[in-house]
């Protein structure tokens, strides 16, 4: 087998800078957005007392789900010994870590107090599953980053496949901590379920490796290098596993909760007659999110179309965020059932009714600024490391396929 | 007193803990001198108490908010002013209420009761187990409330408790009470009248209210002491917890309901 050659990210200069530029601009526009709502107060966004969490903690959530999911592919790679996979383990790592760093950046400034950064990092207490995912995220970085190290640094090698293993198990420990939050929750009835934890395991996966598909074919085309069929059509029908795994694991958790009386009030409002959110389930959630892709994926019609593939993923993703949506922010707009069997006739609090929430722009630029900070930490990363294969053409000996 | 003053800069957490019942002088903002209390005890509040209160939902009116104008008054809620620009529904779901009245019809029955709600007080408060900072927190005498020193504004409490009993300040504040600070970005709920209580009193602002209003439907006491005209009660009438199927054990109990 030939050996594979890293390569930095080389692309001609003004691409490369144009690129960088729009990226920062947007960037920019999320920090104008951050201080708007720091400096006035969080009465200028959508969020209010009912709906505590918005926007910007769904693209935070979706950003952090994914991230550990984007390292999916190095552990196949090391852990599992996918030969296919192995030269797209550096950059699945670099991947991860600006994923996460994109939704935690997020999330710290969508707090009432983000400037108590420090009161975050120095008091804790253990027995908030919140504090222990602060503890998760930060060990997320550096196992992963010592995982480049491995990856890159001969001397380091052999220190790969521990390593690795650790990465694996770290970054599932990630996302069931990340799926508990809504888990410990049993106030809420959307919530109160023990499936949350397995199934954000399941979506880290898939939107992961869609955010994986779609970098890596747009690196690849801003610096005129070239993927083979073969690898690709790997990603594709591994994706397609993790879009039907998703479907499954909602389909279960809606059942689930059917079976429980008590949770029939959700249900109905979630598929039925949630208004958007029952929309957003049914269209952004189901159909953008999983059948459309499904059949792009597996469809003969589309069996080496590249732009099917990068479609699917981008469906993948709008799908996900849709289904984050609905879990954030149509969770709390259900309203808690604080008298069973009682109907609310007055309350000056919104009891017993349907919260509601618009976002504001300002929210909506914060949370888009998370994704564009990931995006631009991996094209910085990627021109600066080694760790995209200059070419990914299918492996000649069918040996090691 | 009154003060204006955005952010008050003092450590609440220890000024509840342990200084407030010690007598002396804090600084509360920057050339702002508040003189706390001495509640007669250099202990600071101990376990042998456990506050609570008991609401006799039969006794509760409809359509009087007395408690609930005497919390906010109590609080300095009623300072915290309208941004501008903010639409009425908006204000509606943004302003903070530590106690709200609520009317309910029995589905079945027809019944209808009126009660207040407030933070229930919980034994096993969920938003003390979820908030990362540990600025939720509960006292040994049972009152749960917030520090607002080291809380982040993240609002996993107001998604943990499952009485919608807590609020965020949304907006700058430009007035406040020095026995309530509060500040932008931070979480605040009812907190039992804690200032009246280690100032060495023993009625909150909203029964005071209320049985100025001869309701008399709040009765607020130490639930440990069996003397207590509080525990006499809940030996004697029955009453309940709302959500009692989560077994939080709250302080904050109601008859009739
Ligand atoms: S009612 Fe809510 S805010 Fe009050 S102690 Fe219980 S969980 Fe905490
Ligand atoms: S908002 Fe404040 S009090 Fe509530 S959980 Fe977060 S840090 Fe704790």
């Amino acid at each position: 087998m030939i050996k594979t050659k890293y390569r930095e990210l080389y692309c001609s200069s003004p691409r490369y800078w144009g690129g960088l530029a729009s990226l920062v601009f947007l960037i920019l526009l999320g920090m104008g957005a951050a201080y708007y709502m720091e400096h006035n107060g969080h009465f200028v966004t959508g969020m209010s007392n009912q709906i505590v969490w918005g926007l910007p903690h769904v693209f935070a959530i979706f950003l952090i789900v994914a991230a550990s999911g984007a390292l999916n592919v190095a552990s196949i790679g090391s852990v599992f010994g996918g030969p296919l996979y192995k030269p797209l383990g550096r950059f699945s790592g670099l991947l991860a870590i600006g994923l996460l760093a994109g939704g935690l950046v997020v999330l710290l400034l969508d707090l009432g107090r983000p400037d108590r950064l420090i009161v975050a990092i120095t008091t804790y207490n253990f027995k908030s599953i919140f504090a222990w995912n602060i503890i998760l995220y930060t060990g997320f970085f550096t196992i992963v980053g010592l995982y480049l190290w491995a990856m890159m640094d001969r001397k380091f090698e052999k220190f790969k496949t521990p390593i690795g293993f650790a990465a694996f198990f770290w970054r599932l420990a990630l996302t069931t901590g990340t799926g508990s939050i809504f888990g410990f929750l049993v106030a809420r009835e959307a919530y109160d379920a023990a499936i949350m934890a397995p199934m954000f395991i399941i979506m880290s996966f898939s939107y992961g490796l869609a955010f994986f598909i779609i970098t890596l074919m747009a690196a690849y085309w801003w610096a005129d290098r070239t993927i083979g069929d073969l690898r690709l059509a790997r990603l594709k029908n591994l994706l397609g596993v993790f879009v039907g795994s998703v479907l499954y694991f909602a389909l279960v958790y809606h059942l689930t909760n059917l079976y429980v009386t008590q949770h029939h009030g959700v249900e109905r409002f979630i598929l039925l007659d949630g208004g958007i959110y029952t929309a957003m389930f049914w269209i952004g959630q189901v159909v953008i999110g999983g059948i459309i892709p499904l059949f792009l994926l597996y469809s003969p019609a589309f069996a080496t179309s590249r732009f099917a593939i990068a479609v699917a993923s981008m469906l993948v993703l709008i799908g996900g965020f849709f289904q984050i949506y609905v879990i954030v922010i149509g969770g709390q707009a259900f309203p808690m059932n604080l008298f069973p069997g009682k109907e609310v006739l007055e309350s000056s609090f919104f009891d017993g009714v349907v919260a509601a929430y618009s976002p504001t722009l300002a929210e909506g630029l914060l949370g888009f600024a998370g994704v564009v900070v990931a995006m631009t930490l991996v094209a910085i990363g990627a021109r600066m490391l080694r760790v995209l294969p200059e070419s990914l053409e299918d492996p000649a000996d069918a040996e090691c396929v | 007193m009154s003060i204006n003053n955005d952010q008050p800069d003092l450590q609440r957490r220890n000024f509840i803990g342990k200084t407030v019942l010690a007598a002396g002088a804090a600084t509360v903002a920057p050339g702002v001198m508040l003189t706390v209390a001495n509640a007669g005890s250099e202990e600071g509040v101990s376990s042998d108490v456990r506050w609570g209160m008991l609401i006799d939902t039969n006794k509760c009116a409809d359509g009087c908010t007395a408690c609930v104008e005497a919390c906010n008054k109590e609080n300095g809620i009623d300072l915290i002013q309208r941004p501008e620009g903010q639409s009425d529904e908006m204000w509606d779901a943004q302003r903070p209420q530590w106690i709200r009245k609520v009317k309910l019809r029995d589905t079945q029955t027809g019944e209808v009761s009126n009660l207040p709600m407030m933070c229930q007080h919980c034994e096993h408060p969920p938003c003390v187990d979820v908030c990362p900072t540990g600025a939720s927190f509960k006292r040994a005498d049972g009152i749960v409330m917030v520090d607002r020193h080291i809380c982040i504004g993240c609002r996993y409490c107001m998604m943990a408790c499952p009485y919608k009993a807590r609020s965020f300040i949304h907006q700058n504040v430009a007035e406040q009470l020095t026995g309530a600070p509060r500040g932008k970005g931070c979480v605040e709920s009812c907190n039992l009248c804690a200032n009246r209580i280690d100032e060495g009193q023993e009625t909150t602002a909203c029964q005071d209210a209320c049985n100025q209003e001869g309701h008399k439907a709040i009765l607020f006491g130490d639930l440990k002491n069996p003397q207590s005209e509080i525990a006499q009660a809940l030996k004697t009438h029955h009453s309940r917890q709302i959500r009692a199927d989560l077994e939080l054990n709250t302080g904050v109990r109601y008859t009739n309901v």
